[in-house]
């Protein structure tokens, strides 16, 4: 194949992918109590991905970023069932959420839920399914 | 509020996504497949004698109340269904460690195998009509991967129309959702029972009940079964025995859990029409099990057989109609695995499924010989197998109910199928033995065990009966008394 030589893509990529994923991390976060969510936050991490890919080739993002995302799919899958398992084991309905509000350094008075962890399940699920898609569908071989 | 009630559905989930993790560990997948199945059984059989003692078992999701959240609601029909669910399922897997080969199992063999049966105990729990739609979707989009795993021609060609026909069907099912939410504002099973109790089943209701109706019969093979007979006869044999044990089954229960508890304001209609299908599907499913010389072909016109039959006992919607579907049902989850895994062995053991091609093999397999007599007088209902009691009762529910038509139709296809199924014994095992050992393609070590393991329980379910009983009584109860249902869901005295 022929090495893609775009400088233009290649310099904007570089700062685009950096602001994708701030603002896919902000999307996950304010998805608490805002639109957005794990789902979505997920998403978006995601097409960060695929821009990488196209701008460098897929097995350069591969060789630096070194993980099965299958794996990760399914490691999302599980974050997000056993925190509702916990809920089980406090003898409350399984997916019963908590929270409460503390008192951090930096932030003041903070909520904190234990929605977030099972929404980073849905956001890690989310990304391992779409970008296994993506490189499945990609692939030559 | 019970959380065991969630546990079928979750720990397949869990062990499944363990299972992607470690893809290379074939053994370790092995031993957690059957350690979950065994695990669903025995929540399972817990769950059974705390419904017994106690009632219906809820649990709301979050504890988000019913109606707003979605609720899980185990009745002892959805409990004796996932009983049996886990012992076919753990029968399949010991028969899949011997034949499905290392390809396939390094390929996610196991994890799919467990989303599927976690879609299908999904779909037996969920008291909420969306759930089960989604659960229906885990279930379908697992046995889509199932059965085109491996990517032999024949797989690809009929597993293209099987998806086809299924988001057909899925896409239709949430047209119905979205016409039964506009009309109710509904989607929880026991909400919208006592809502359509309240408005009335109107013409425009029915309309919707059967477009269900149409839905289900996709799924469960009842009269729009076109796409069944290739799409079971593609897939490796362990595949197929659980997709003939299962599948159909979800369909069947679906049906029965919407026309007993939602739409059964209007029996001389839609229960009217659920017996015409029945029929026609009897008949039809019976010529082509005569038709054919093929034994896969034989095999799944008679899982179609076994659907118009199931569900001629609901359309009679008596409680010995009800009682027979029930206890035929869970027969024929048992059986067909049983017989679809020993066609399978067949095939394994001499390469054709082409019955004019196999001759005396009961000579070199008497043990296999014995138990395809046994699944075979068991699948036609001979006394004293399983499939009598259920076919005793079913045909007493049609004539109670004035169906007379219907169950001289199920007489005489039981009498077609015995016919089909005996022709397979007589000219696999009978006559002279043109096959050496040596020149099997395979042996039957270890395919035995979970062959001898169903043709057991098809004679202890046929002899123990009775211990059964009161448990089948108790599932049936709740199905013609639909507030049983509404009051374990809803409270007592709920508002419409």
């Amino acid at each position: 194949m022929k090495e893609p030589n775009d400088v233009l893509i290649r310099s904007v990529s570089k700062v685009a992918v950096v602001i994708i994923f701030t603002f896919a991390i902000n999307l996950f976060i304010s998805g608490h109590h805002y639109p957005g969510g794990g789902f979505i936050g997920g998403l978006a991490f995601s097409s960060a991905v695929v821009l990488l890919f196209l701008t460098f080739n897929i097995e350069t993002v591969r060789k630096n970023f070194p993980v099965d995302f299958k794996v990760i799919a399914a490691l999302g899958v599980l974050i997000a069932v056993l925190t509702g398992v916990g809920a089980m084991l406090l003898g409350v309905p399984f997916l019963t959420q908590a929270f409460d509000y503390f008192n951090l350094p930096i932030f003041g008075k903070t909520e904190l839920a234990t929605a977030v962890l099972f929404d980073i399940g849905v956001a890690l699920a989310v990304i391992g399914t779409s970008l296994t898609i993506i490189m499945s569908i990609g692939d030559d071989r | 509020m019970n959380n065991l009630v969630i546990l079928p559905i979750i720990i397949p989930v869990v062990i499944g996504m363990i299972m992607v993790i470690m893809r290379k560990q074939i053994k370790i997948q092995r031993f957690l497949s059957l350690f979950s199945m065994l695990a669903v059984g025995s929540v399972t059989l817990y769950l059974i004698f705390q419904i017994k003692s106690e009632g219906i078992q809820t649990l709301q999701l979050g504890g988000w109340e019913a109606p707003y959240g979605v609720s899980m609601v185990i009745d002892l029909f959805a409990a004796l269904l996932i009983m049996v669910t886990s012992i076919v399922a753990f029968c399949c897997l010991l028969y899949a460690f011997h034949t499905i080969g290392e390809e396939r199992e390094k390929f996610y063999f196991y994890p799919l195998f467990l989303f599927l049966i976690a879609g299908v105990n999904g779909s037996f729990i969920t008291g909420d009509i969306f759930n089960l739609f989604v659960c229906f979707e885990v279930m379908l989009v697992a046995s889509y991967v199932l059965i085109s795993l491996g990517g032999t021609k024949i797989q690809l060609r009929e597993s293209i129309k099987y998806i086809l026909i299924n988001i057909l069907s899925s896409f239709l099912f949430l047209v119905a959702i979205a016409f039964l939410y506009a009309m109710t504002g509904t989607l929880n099973f026991a909400h919208l029972s006592l809502r359509v109790a309240e408005v009335g089943q109107g013409g425009l209701m029915t309309t919707v009940a059967i477009l269900f109706l149409i839905v289900f019969s996709l799924k469960a093979g009842l009269f729009l079964f076109f796409w069944l007979p290739g799409a079971y006869s593609a897939p490796p044999t362990a595949i197929s025995a659980i997709f003939a044990a299962l599948l159909t089954k979800v369909g069947i229960y679906a049906i029965i859990r919407v026309f007993t508890l939602v739409f059964y304001h209007e029996p001389e209609v839609t229960h009217w029409f659920i017996g015409l299908l029945a029929a026609i599907t009897m008949g039809l499913g019976a010529i082509g099990a005569v038709a054919y010389w093929d034994i896969k072909r034989i095999l799944t016109y008679n899982v179609i057989v076994g659907v118009g039959f199931i569900l001629a006992g609901v359309a009679s919607f008596t409680t010995v109609g009800m009682t027979g579907a029930l206890y035929y049902l869970i027969h024929d989850m048992i059986v067909k695995a049983l017989i679809f895994l020993l066609g399978g062995t067949i095939i394994y053991l001499t390469g054709t499924s082409n019955l004019k091609d196999l001759s005396g093999l009961i000579r070199l397999h008497p043990q296999l010989g014995w138990m395809f007599f046994v699944a075979a007088l068991s699948l036609s209902g001979i006394p004293p197998l399983s499939g009598f009691l259920g076919k005793i009762f079913i045909t007493e529910g049609t004539f109670e109910s004035g169906y007379f038509w219907l169950g001289a139709i199920g007489l005489i296809t039981s009498l077609l199928v015995l016919y089909s199924i005996m022709k397979v014994f007589m000219n696999a095992f009978w006559g002279y033995t043109v096959i050496r050992e040596e020149d099997e393609y395979g042996t039957t070590k270890g395919l035995l065990l979970p062959i001898g393991l169903l043709t057991t329980l098809t004679i202890a379910l046929g002899l123990g009966a009775e211990a059964i009983h009161d448990y089948v009584d108790l599932a049936v109860e709740v199905l013609m008394n639909p507030n049983l249902y509404i009051e374990a869901v809803l409270g007592v005295n709920p508002k419409p």
